[in-house]
């Protein structure tokens, strides 16, 4: 294997026609996408539209019953694809491995391949989690010793080790406060700004969304219904979205309801809408 | 399941990179193991003296006892009871350590980084079983002997001095006869690990799926256990009839 090279452009993601199938349940029925090198793409949707298994198709932990996907042209499955393109994934529960220190975590990628000796594997790691602003103190924890928005920066930092081509976020911000929200968030662009890789965020936290997406596409039922920027999706006519973006728990007359889209400013997440590119 | 064993058996060359894992899972297994497992073949030993002894005693032959005893625990019990022990200690702890990583998304963090769970996971805990295990099953035989000789020393129906016990366990106990139960033992831990690893990293339900992968591969590992002793005895039968 070769070690990871200096940060590359991000790549071009093409799908096309992808299908899967759960036994007699459709989960993605002919998904067609584009995605450009080095955008913030979120896939937006209801639970259980099928978000979480297309991404799983993206790194290749699933396959499809019927479509490709491509990188850069070069078919997901195909024999070296993963010695070719570095891809990363941060996983919903941030998937680190609980028999390992925090810095074991973010340098296991390194460490296994043996791509670099191991001063210099202590040396990234540091630089990685000073990225997500972590601490030389955190790096000797275990990942049951933290909190559920360190793991999900921990899990950005095992991410950037690779100095991906590639990076997939599933649902980075659930289960975290608004203000660890935010966090992971400023993490996301800021990692997508120095790597310049591709990165697609698979979400239904409609602030995290619209703050840093360069664009969006909405899957509902194993399919795309709408595709573009946070301002063309917003300004879609498509029922669902327009449900889906003006859910509010209480309405804003009275003052007590929790933010909706419309009103939750790119600002949240210390940018304006489409600035990343 | 022998498409993992035979993913762990190519992946044998990797077993030098992993060595650090091997010796965690060797700490692990003995520590968990070592006292249940002298204990254990201490009263195996000793049932073993206060069953056979008194009819040994009874015809005239109780200075055999230890050479039965010996022999029994050598080629059977030893390699049977002390599996079926790891199956249930350590076996159970591997299904549901893998399970727990499969259903927290662990192992395919693994496979996203590239790395594969079968050398990472399963190579160093099928080695260190199969190193730990024969281990386990020597502690067992000198414990268990020195259980059957206590109770054939001590116990007034059987009435066999130790040293009578032990000269006896000596001249009749040979080699191949622990090398009998050395090949069973070997057998025995390779095929634990693999049912074990392969239970745990085909779990799938959250925490019942967990219980689930948990209760089948010990479940499985003593079935295998009993038909591999089976087989492999009959095999090594003609061998045993041809030296003797």
């Amino acid at each position: 294997m070769t070690p990871p090279a200096p940060a590359d452009p991000g790549i071009a993601v093409q799908v096309h026609g992808l299908r899967k199938a759960f036994g007699s349940q459709t989960i993605l029925d002919g998904i067609d996408l584009s995605i450009r090198p080095g955008e913030i793409f979120v896939l937006m949707g209801p639970s259980g539209a099928g978000k979480s298994v297309f991404l799983r198709h993206l790194i290749g932990l699933e396959t499809a019953d019927a479509g490709e996907i491509l990188l850069n042209e070069v078919k997901i499955g195909d024999e070296g694809v993963r010695e070719r393109f570095r891809l990363a994934m941060v996983f919903q529960s941030g998937g680190l491995l609980n028999s390992l220190t925090v810095a074991e975590n973010v340098g296991l990628y390194l460490s296994e391949h043996r791509l670099r000796p191991p001063a210099e594997i202590r040396r990234i790691v540091a630089e990685k989690l000073a990225l997500v602003n972590l601490t030389e103190q955190d790096a000797l924890k275990y990942p049951t010793e933290l909190s559920g928005g360190m793991k999900k920066r921990v899990a950005i930092a095992r991410a950037l080790v690779i100095e991906p081509q590639l990076v997939l976020y599933d649902e980075p911000t659930s289960e975290l406060d608004p203000l660890v929200a935010l966090t992971v968030g400023r993490e996301i662009v800021h990692a997508n700004r120095m790597s310049g890789a591709t990165t697609i965020v698979v979400s239904h936290d409609r602030d995290l969304a619209f703050g840093i997406a360069n664009r969006i596409a909405f899957l509902d039922a194993g399919k795309i219904i709408a595709v573009g920027t946070p301002a063309e999706i917003r300004a879609s006519r498509e029922p669902l979205i327009q449900r889906f973006l003006a859910a509010d728990f209480a309405p804003h007359a009275n003052g007590s309801g929790t933010r909706s889209a419309k009103d939750a400013g790119p600002a949240q997440v210390g940018r304006r809408e489409g600035e990343v590119s | 399941m022998l498409l993992l064993f035979g993913e762990t058996v190519k992946a044998l060359p990797l077993a030098w990179r992993q060595r650090r894992k091997i010796a965690e899972q060797l700490f692990e297994i003995g520590n968990a193991s070592l006292f249940m497992a002298c204990t254990l073949s201490l009263f195996i030993g000793g049932v073993l003296s206060l069953q056979a002894g008194p009819l040994l005693a009874q015809r005239g032959l109780g200075s055999l006892l230890g050479g039965l005893v010996g022999e029994s625990l050598t080629k059977e019990l030893g390699p049977v009871m002390m599996a079926i022990l790891l199956a249930g200690r350590i076996g159970s702890a591997m299904a549901a350590e893998l399970g727990s990583m499969r259903v927290y998304q662990e192992i395919d963090a693994l496979r996203t980084l590239n790395i594969n769970p079968v050398h990472f996971l399963v190579l160093p805990r099928v080695i260190a079983l199969s190193v730990a295990l024969p281990c386990l099953v020597i502690f067992a035989l000198l414990t268990g002997s020195a259980g059957g000789a206590l109770v054939a020393h001590f116990n007034q129906e059987v009435g066999v001095s130790a040293s009578t016990f032990f000269n006896n366990l000596k001249a009749t106990l040979e080699l191949r006869d622990l090398f009998h139960g050395m090949i069973k033992t070997f057998l025995f831990a390779v095929m634990i690990g693999v049912v074990c690893c392969n239970q745990g990293l085909q779990t799938i339900g959250g925490p019942r799926g967990i219980g689930r992968s948990v209760t089948k591969a010990v479940v499985n590992s003593i079935v295998f256990i009993l038909v591999l002793d089976y087989v492999v005895t009959r095999l090594l039968l003609p061998l045993a009839k041809f030296h003797g």
